[in-house]
Order: structure tokens, then C-alpha cells, then sequence
């Protein structure tokens, strides 16, 4: 097994709102090796694009650090920051806004190999986008050279998008929700697209997103991990979490998605919570955050103690219930 | 030697392909001739026709005629060639205070929304208290106190008294840009601060930056022409300004062909911020790609 390219240590981030303060990720323990896809699930203010935002340097740590080929971002100086800085990328939600509209496509992913000299003259400048954009499935690439981004559609942005990020050559990639904004019929092939450059590539992946159903396909050969209101509550690789949820909150989750097949759907046992309200990030439960909600609720020690991330049958999983079990 | 082709040789295609994005857009490409054309009279016209120095009596507050396309004024002398004659000032002082007053609401806006914080408050006050100065009564004031009988002064002072609203929306468009998602991605790329400025954000903001340039430059003439009107700023030989308040001390709004003397000056103001206002709008299109409507 490789060395990890990423590790997060005790990751925690507090914004300031009003006179109060809240933790959007709370004490976020991950490590990523070279290669490997992980996706982090949850739903919308559960943390899982603060966690990217920090990986991926836009947005400073409160406290616990975050390591790149083990060395802490926030101290990186000179090359090391350089290597770093374009090692990780991301792809971001909105292909909309993620594209600057004033510049050709070929004009945007030009800039960095420029800017970089990782091509030198114009002609090689112009047969490497051509190149990067077959890569990313634009064929044929002339046909997009010249046009802006208001001229492609969502899916077409968004492989611009992943062509930019790969201009630096990176080892790491964040997508953030990078399909959620894409008509459903392109998603998979979008997905496809980011599997075979990650193949191709030797990317690591972090897939950022609130589809359960769409972690499973992307992470399948991967680990998910599971976040609830700034904490991991469980993380296992793809196919034991899908098959063999420990986390009350994954179970649920899973019991959620619908099936394609309305029968199944309607056949599939549906967990009840205790509670439908999302507590909110400023009055946060005691204890265990998931227990006003909890099917499975075991009293007094989920209200008043916080379940650490713990081994529990190789995942990791932050419940009383489970912990007791194992 | 190379590369100095190369460079000459984009500078060209870059040009070309401006011109190209000025002709789309009828109205514009009227605005961007017309501007040309006025700005062409004004400089070279009064070598040609230089000014009349002396009255003609006989031919005193007439209608067109062939002799006289815009008729002639109180002293007999040709509207037309007066207009001509009197356009240098107007223009000068419309294209100074334009980029003057921009310049200085896009470096204090910009660096407001830059820096953020204490600075960011401290100056967005002062603007506001700035703007709440009634502008053309401070103008007339001080016209009075120092003497404005050239138009760089005049253009100076008006850009002074007419950055701070621009400022602010500048602010606002910087504020609203730096937040966005290709400026994070530029960051990510390791793109520089200097080509994020310049080369993701500035473009943005451009077609606003020109639009606006414009209007302080409509704005300016409607000021200036008002001052010389009031006879706040000291007449400097010819000038539409000077035409028009002339005109109506000399009584011409009674007679019928003398109206000519104030109509020919208004005109050409109004051609001209018409000129501009329609170069504005063609400006848009060359700065803001999503404007183009087929590509």
C-alpha cells in the first residue's frame, strides 16, 4: 500500500456568525493514498466542501493540520508550496461560475501552461489544449478552441473545467459536487470520463457529494466516507459501507436512495428517524449530534458523549451503539 | 526580431477583430464614426476654417442658407464654422474628466475591495459624505474662486467632484468578482496576483469600466457647457457653451431665424453625447462576449 498523498489530522474549522462561533468541520481525522478515490457524503451544512476548501488551501484550518506528502500545507515555502499548489486541484460545483466568461476555452486552459511554461511557443502551447481537451472528451478539440463558455452546454463546461485543473499536471483532485449541476443524462459519462483520467493519471480523488447513489458507482473500487454536521460518522471502503452499513445515519441514508425499479423502491425497507429536522449547526445536539434523530438511540450515553471515530469490523465508525458491539 | 513580428503581427489580428466586433452592432459602429468624425472636426477643423474675426453686419441672425448651412449668428458670423471652431474645448475636457474620474474610482474602489476591513469602511465614509455634496453648486463656487480658464484644470476639478459614485459600484463589481469560482480556480492554478487582477478579474469589468467612462464623459459636457452658460467659467474664444449663452443674452429666442445660432451649438452637443452613448453600446459587445448574440 502506497504512502498517502493527503492526511488530514483532527481537522477542525470554526466560522464566526454573529457573536457566535460554529463548527462547520469538527475534528476530521482522513488519509488519502496516492491513487485512491474517496468520496465524502452528507448532506447540504454537513462540511463536505469546508473539507475541501481546506485540502485544497483556499481556506485556512482553525486548528489540526492538514499534511501534503507529508509535509503541513500552511508551512509550505518555495517549491514545496509550488508543488503543492498545483499538485492539488478542484473542480468546482457550478460550471456556470467555474469559467471565466470573458476568455476563449482556448485562452483558459492556455494560461496556466504559460503562466507555468509547461509548453513553450505558441504552436506547442495551442497542440497541448488541443490534446488536453481529447483527453476530457471534447472531440474534436478544434471545434471548441474558440468558443466561449456561454456557448457549451453544463457538461461541456465542466470537462473545460477538469481540462483546466489537468493543465498543471496534478496528483490530486477534488470534485466538488462536480456533476450534481449536470443534466443526469451526462453525469455518468462525465463520472466515466473522470475515472479513465484517474486511471490514466495516477489522480488520487476526492469526490465531494450529497448522492449516495452516485458514491457508490463513482467509489466503488474506493472508500466513503460519511459526514453528519462536521463530523465523519463513518468511513469504509465502498463496497462494505454500501452492503454492510454500520453507522445508524449510513443505514438511513441507504434505506433513501430510490431505486430505479418502483418495486424495489417501494419493496426496500424504509428506516424511520426519530426526528426529520437537520439540528442546526448553531445549537448542536450534546453528545453524539445524530441522537435527536437516531432510530436507534441507546439513551444517556449518546446525549451526553461525543462517539469517537473508531475500528469497528474494518471501517471506522463514530457510534456508541456500534462501538459497544465491537 | 521574431518575436517583435509575432507581436505586431497579434497586435494586428487583435485590432482587426475589434474592428470586427465594433461593426456587428450598427448603432455602434454610427456612434464609433460619428465620435471619430467630431473629435476629427474639432482638432483639424479650425485649421481649415479658422475663426471669423470680424462682424458682418449685412448679414446679421439669418436662417440656413447655401452660404450659410447653420445660419449665421448675432455678429453675422457662420454658426457652422463657429461650432467647428468651438468643439476642442468640449471634447478635451469630456475625454480628461471621463478617464480621470474613472481612473481614480477604479483605483479607490478596487483597492477599497481589495484591502477590505478598516480601510475598506473608512474610504466607502468618506464616499458616501462625498457624494452627498451637491456637485454642480460646488463646481460654480469654486470656478469662482480659482480661476478655470483652461480645460485640464476644469477637467481635473470635474473628475474630482465626479469619481466617488463610480467608486463605489467599481467596489461592488470587484467585491462580487473575487468571490468567484474561476478566481478560486485561478488561485488554485497558481496563476499570480497579477494575472488574476488583470487577466480575470479586469476583463469583467471592462465593458462597465468603458460604459461608465462614457457617461462621466456626457455627464462632463453637460457641466462644462452649464458653467460656461452661467458664465461661471471665463469665455475662452469659441465654445459651445459660450455659443449658447450668447445666444440667449443677444435675444435670439425671439426672432425666428436667429434660433439658428442656439440650435446649431445644441445640435452638436447633442450629436456628439449621442455619438458617445451609441460607441458605448457597441463597447459592451467587444468587452462582454456573452453580449454577441451570433458568433
Amino acid at each position: 500500500m502506497s504512502n498517502p498523498i493527503l492526511t488530514l489530522n483532527h481537522v477542525t474549522r470554526t466560522f464566526a456568525v454573529k457573536r457566535q462561533t460554529i463548527k462547520a468541520v469538527d475534528d476530521v481525522s482522513l488519509a488519502i493514498r496516492e491513487g485512491e478515490i474517496v468520496c465524502l457524503v452528507g448532506e447540504s451544512g454537513c462540511g463536505k466542501t469546508t473539507t475541501g476548501k481546506m485540502i485544497a488551501g483556499v481556506l485556512p484550518v482553525s486548528s489540526g493540520e492538514i499534511l501534503f506528502r507529508n509535509q503541513n500545507i500552511a508551512n509550505l515555502r518555495g517549491d514545496d508550496r509550488k508543488q503543492y499548489r498545483l499538485g492539488v486541484q478542484m473542480i468546482h460545483q457550478d460550471p456556470y461560475a467555474s469559467l471565466n466568461p470573458t476568455h476563449t476555452i482556448a485562452d483558459i486552459i492556455a494560461a496556466p501552461l504559460r503562466h507555468h511554461g509547461f509548453t513553450r511557443g505558441d504552436a506547442a502551447t495551442r497542440e497541448r489544449v488541443r490534446e488536453l481537451l481529447a483527453r476530457v472528451d471534447l472531440t474534436p478539440p478544434d471545434d471548441y478552441l474558440e468558443k466561449f463558455p456561454h456557448q457549451l452546454s453544463g457538461g461541456q463546461r465542466q470537462r473545460v473545467s477538469i481540462a483546466r485543473a489537468l493543465t498543471v499536471a496534478p496528483s490530486f483532485i477534488i470534485a466538488d459536487e462536480a456533476v450534481s449541476m449536470v443534466d443526469v443524462s451526462i453525469r455518468i459519462s462525465l463520472l466515466n470520463t473522470l475515472t479513465k483520467l484517474k486511471d490514466a493519471m495516477g489522480l488520487a480523488v476526492l469526490f465531494i457529494t450529497h448522492d449516495l447513489a452516485l458514491a457508490k458507482y463513482f467509489a466503488w473500487e474506493g472508500r466513503i466516507g460519511v459526514m453528519y454536521l462536521g463530523r465523519l460518522v463513518e468511513l469504509a471502503p465502498a463496497r462494505d459501507l454500501v452492503e454492510r452499513p454500520q453507522h445508524p445515519y449510513t443505514q438511513v441514508l441507504l434505506s433513501a436512495i430510490p431505486e430505479a425499479d418502483p418495486e424495489v423502491t417501494r419493496r426496500k425497507k424504509h428506516i424511520e428517524l426519530r426526528s426529520m429536522d437537520v439540528p442546526s449547526l448553531l445549537r448542536l445536539p450534546t453528545g453524539c449530534a445524530f441522537h435527536p434523530r437516531c432510530p436507534q438511540f441507546i439513551g444517556a450515553v449518546c446525549e451526553q458523549n461525543v462517539p469517537g471515530l473508531l475500528e469497528a469490523n474494518g471501517a471506522r465508525v463514530a457510534c456508541h451503539l456500534v462501538n459497544r458491539k465491537t | 526580431m521574431n518575436a517583435l513580428r509575432d507581436g505586431i503581427g497579434g497586435f494586428a489580428r487583435e485590432t482587426i477583430k475589434t474592428f470586427k466586433l465594433l461593426a456587428r452592432n450598427k448603432m455602434g459602429l454610427f456612434g464609433f464614426v460619428m465620435t471619430l468624425v467630431i473629435v476629427l472636426l474639432s482638432f483639424v477643423g479650425p485649421i481649415i476654417w479658422q475663426p471669423e474675426t470680424s462682424a458682418n453686419v449685412a448679414d446679421i441672425n439669418q436662417g440656413p442658407s447655401e452660404k450659410h448651412f447653420l445660419g449665421t449668428d448675432f455678429q453675422g458670423q457662420d454658426n457652422l464654422r463657429k461650432v467647428i471652431n468651438g468643439g476642442k474645448d468640449i471634447v478635451i475636457t469630456a475625454f480628461l474628466t471621463g478617464i480621470i474620474a474613472t481612473l481614480l474610482a477604479v483605483t479607490v474602489g478596487a483597492f477599497s475591495a481589495f484591502v477590505g476591513g478598516r480601510v475598506d469602511s473608512a474610504l466607502m465614509e468618506l464616499v458616501n459624505i462625498w457624494m452627498t455634496i451637491p456637485k454642480f453648486p460646488l463646481l460654480a463656487v469654486i470656478a469662482t474662486v480659482i480661476k478655470l480658464n483652461d480645460p485640464v484644470t476644469l477637467s481635473l476639478l470635474m473628475a474630482f467632484l465626479d469619481w466617488p459614485g463610480l467608486s463605489r459600484q467599481v467596489r461592488a463589481q470587484v467585491l462580487s468578482l473575487k468571490k468567484r469560482d474561476y478566481i478560486e480556480a485561478a488561485t488554485m492554478l497558481d496563476l499570480g496576483t497579477r494575472q488574476i487582477i488583470f487577466r480575470e478579474i479586469l476583463p469583467n469589468m471592462m465593458s462597465f469600466i468603458a460604459v461608465s467612462t462614457i457617461f462621466t464623459m456626457t455627464f462632463a459636457i453637460y457641466q462644462q457647457t452649464g458653467l460656461v452658460f452661467l458664465g461661471i467659467v471665463p469665455y475662452s474664444g469659441a465654445n459651445w457653451g459660450v455659443m449658447i449663452s450668447a445666444a440667449e443674452r443677444r435675444g435670439v429666442l425671439y426672432t425666428a431665424a436667429a434660433s439658428w445660432s442656439i440650435i446649431a451649438p445644441i445640435g452638436a452637443i447633442v450629436l456628439f453625447q449621442l455619438a458617445l452613448i451609441s460607441f458605448a453600446r457597441s463597447l459592451e459587445e467587444v468587452f462582454n462576449p456573452r453580449l454577441r448574440t451570433s458568433v
